[in-house]
């Protein structure tokens, strides 16, 4: 059999399996569907003056924030992707599905998808919200699509890392830590909150090169309806990110396969 | 054929143990094939290079007559492998956890329903299984675990320590499940175990792994009759003083050898005639002063065939493996 056939075989139900376990695991099930509308009404609030100022362009904060948050939702639940990883490592179930001849792309592929797909429904629940709480997107909807292309992608992207290192670390107390480390500078160091035009200087510059600032900005601009000329390059970088990351993973797959 | 064929395989880990350091042997198809050995001998090391997921040092191994190195994918097609602990899902139900692993086996759809059904009923899963595993017993994970290891018709199955940490009833009843299934499938079966009645009860041929080595192999009938002899066990009277018995049982003629175990205070003696033996034995104990709580006489085991080979008890071995009980349970 072709590798494409075995992946497209092992795809589905390494796929369903990991649906299954998000609908089965309450908490996580509530947390995932409460924590983004906590967020955008906290944050909404908490900023709200903010948006008055002359450098935001949006009709209210609430609607510069809406693409913001659904990227900062996809970054938070899938950098944690990887603890998944390291869950059925130490159950031994990587183990037992590795002596079988299941597609090896399937195995880490079905995570991925998974991973955008949860970001994708939490981006609509935001987007949701948004709008019940007066929220119109300019672009209409080519800007939804943008908010929820962002915030896949980007899912996506940190899916793939947070799987790689997970099989590089293979500690879940280590994950965590590096997790908890990485991401939220990431998150801080971009315009997610707030825009570009108030931050310093020298963070405004780094971050051009931060990956949730091209999430934010690319979904930004399509839920503003600016078009393509305003996020064909960030929506370049991050497509390129992502194909990134999910090398680097297989990469350390393919490393964690040959650890003895 | 021979099921599986291993060929002066090696392994040293990357922090330097050697944990096989040149082990032969071959399981003919159809049998079953027992690795015995005490904590760290190097069991599931040598199942997890038969099961492609670790790599030998040097020397090679064939399963169902593929190289495990070289062709990985055929040997995981033609293997079953049920891990040294349970690894089943346990937010899953038995069922789902049945049906992913044959789906990624490659059963067909019509085949697997089917399939599942079968297995699940005579692992005595029916009632249980659209349950989660999560509030499964572990003699219940057990079964589905070894369900699981047999739902794609495998040709050799690999089951490393199948019963350890199980209560006898348990143990029992999984011993029955694979006495049925060697007897119904055509199927090869290479089982670890640090359990000498497990292996002598199952097992066709076994081979006795130590510290990486194997110090004994062939069948366990033809094994215990290569030792000379009959094993007497002695209780004193005055437990206090059963080293001393040890030296003078030392000094007969009719005794190969004797050693005390502190823990249960018994002495373990090997004499060349069981039958005539005991009464000379018993009598030089009393003119000594030491009086004959009780005397057994057996047959030797598979104990005393590690014993003999290596110089000293599977429990000893396991200490001086330094890492006790959960050696490499999922290194
Ligand atoms: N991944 C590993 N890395 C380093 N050393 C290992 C690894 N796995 C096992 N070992 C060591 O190799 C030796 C053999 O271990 P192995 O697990 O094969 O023994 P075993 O016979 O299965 O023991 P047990 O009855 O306790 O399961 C032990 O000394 C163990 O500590
Ligand atoms: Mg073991």
């Amino acid at each position: 059999m072709s590798r494409l056939l075995r992946f497209a075989r092992d795809l589905g139900p390494l796929y369903l399996r990991e649906v299954r376990y998000s609908l089965r695991i309450r908490a996580y099930l509530v947390m995932s569907i409460v924590q983004p509308i906590l967020w955008l009404i906290l944050f909404g609030q908490l900023f709200g003056a903010v948006g008055r100022l002359p450098e935001f362009e949006d009709a209210t904060y609430l609607a510069f924030l809406t693409p913001g948050l659904a990227v900062m939702t996809a970054s938070w639940s899938s950098a944690y992707a990887g603890m998944g990883v390291i869950r059925d490592l130490d159950r031994g179930i990587f183990d037992r599905l590795l002596a079988t001849p299941v597609s090896r792309t399937a195995l880490i592929g079905a995570r991925g998808l998974h991973s955008a797909t949860v970001v994708m429904l939490q981006a609509l629940i935001i987007l949701g919200t948004a709008f019940a709480l007066g929220v119109r997107p300019p672009g209409g909807l080519e800007g939804v699509a943008a908010v929820l292309a962002a915030a896949a992608l980007l899912g996506a992207a940190f899916g793939g890392a947070s799987t790689g290192l997970a099989l590089v670390v293979r500690k879940e107390e280590t994950m965590l830590a590096l997790t908890n480390f990485l991401v939220l500078p990431l998150l801080f160091l971009s315009s997610l909150l707030i825009t570009r035009e108030l931050m310093p200087e020298w963070m405004a510059r780094m971050a051009a090169f931060n990956p949730v600032d091209w999430a934010v900005t690319f979904g930004r601009a399509g839920f503003r309806g600016q078009g393509w000329s305003a996020y064909g390059t960030e929506l370049l970088l991050l497509a390129l990110f992502a194909a990134t990351c999910w090398i680097l993973a297989g990469r350390s797959f393919a490393r964690f396969r040959r650890r003895e | 054929m021979n099921a599986v064929e291993v060929r002066d395989l090696a392994k040293t880990y990357r922090n330097g143990v050697e944990a096989l350091r040149g082990i032969s042997f071959e399981a003919g198809s159809g049998s079953v094939f027992g690795l015995l050995g005490p904590n760290g001998a190097g069991k599931t090391t040598a199942v997890r290079i038969l099961c492609t997921l670790s790599s030998p040092t040097s020397g090679s191994a064939r399963v169902a007559g593929h190289d495990v190195v070289r062709e990985r994918r055929r040997v995981q097609e033609n293997i079953g492998y049920v891990a040294q602990g349970s690894t089943v899902d346990p937010e899953a139900t038995g069922r789902e956890n049945l049906m992913l692993q044959g789906r990624l086996q490659r059963v067909s759809r019509d085949a697997l329903d089917e399939r599942a059904d079968r297995l699940l009923a005579s692992f005595g899963l029916t009632e249980a299984a659209d349950r989660r595993v999560q509030g499964y017993s572990g003699g219940m994970k057990r079964k589905l675990d070894l369900a699981m290891g047999v739902v794609h018709g495998p040709r050799v199955l690999f089951l490393d320590e199948p019963t350890t940490g199980l209560d006898p009833e348990a143990r029992r009843s999984v011993w029955r499940e694979l006495t049925r299934l060697t007897r119904e499938e055509e199927l090869t079966v290479l089982l670890t175990t640090h359990y000498m009645e497990e292996a002598d009860l199952l097992s066709g041929r076994v081979a006795i792994l130590d510290a990486g080595r194997i110090v004994a192999r062939g069948s366990p009938d033809g094994l215990k009759s290569d030792i000379r002899g009959d094993r007497v066990t002695v209780e004193l009277e005055d437990e206090d003083r059963t080293e001393e018995a040890g030296t003078v049982l030392r000094g007969l003629d009719s005794v190969v050898d004797a050693a005390t175990d502190p823990e249960s205070g018994l002495l373990h003696a090997h004499v060349t005639h069981g039958a005539r033996a005991v009464p000379d034995l018993v009598a030089a104990l009393e003119r000594s002063g030491l009086t004959v709580a009780e005397v057994a006489l057996s047959r030797p085991t598979l104990e005393d065939v590690y014993l003999e080979a290596t110089g000293q008890t599977f429990e000893e071995a396991a200490e001086a493996a330094g890492d006790g009980e959960d050696a490499g349970v999922r290194a």
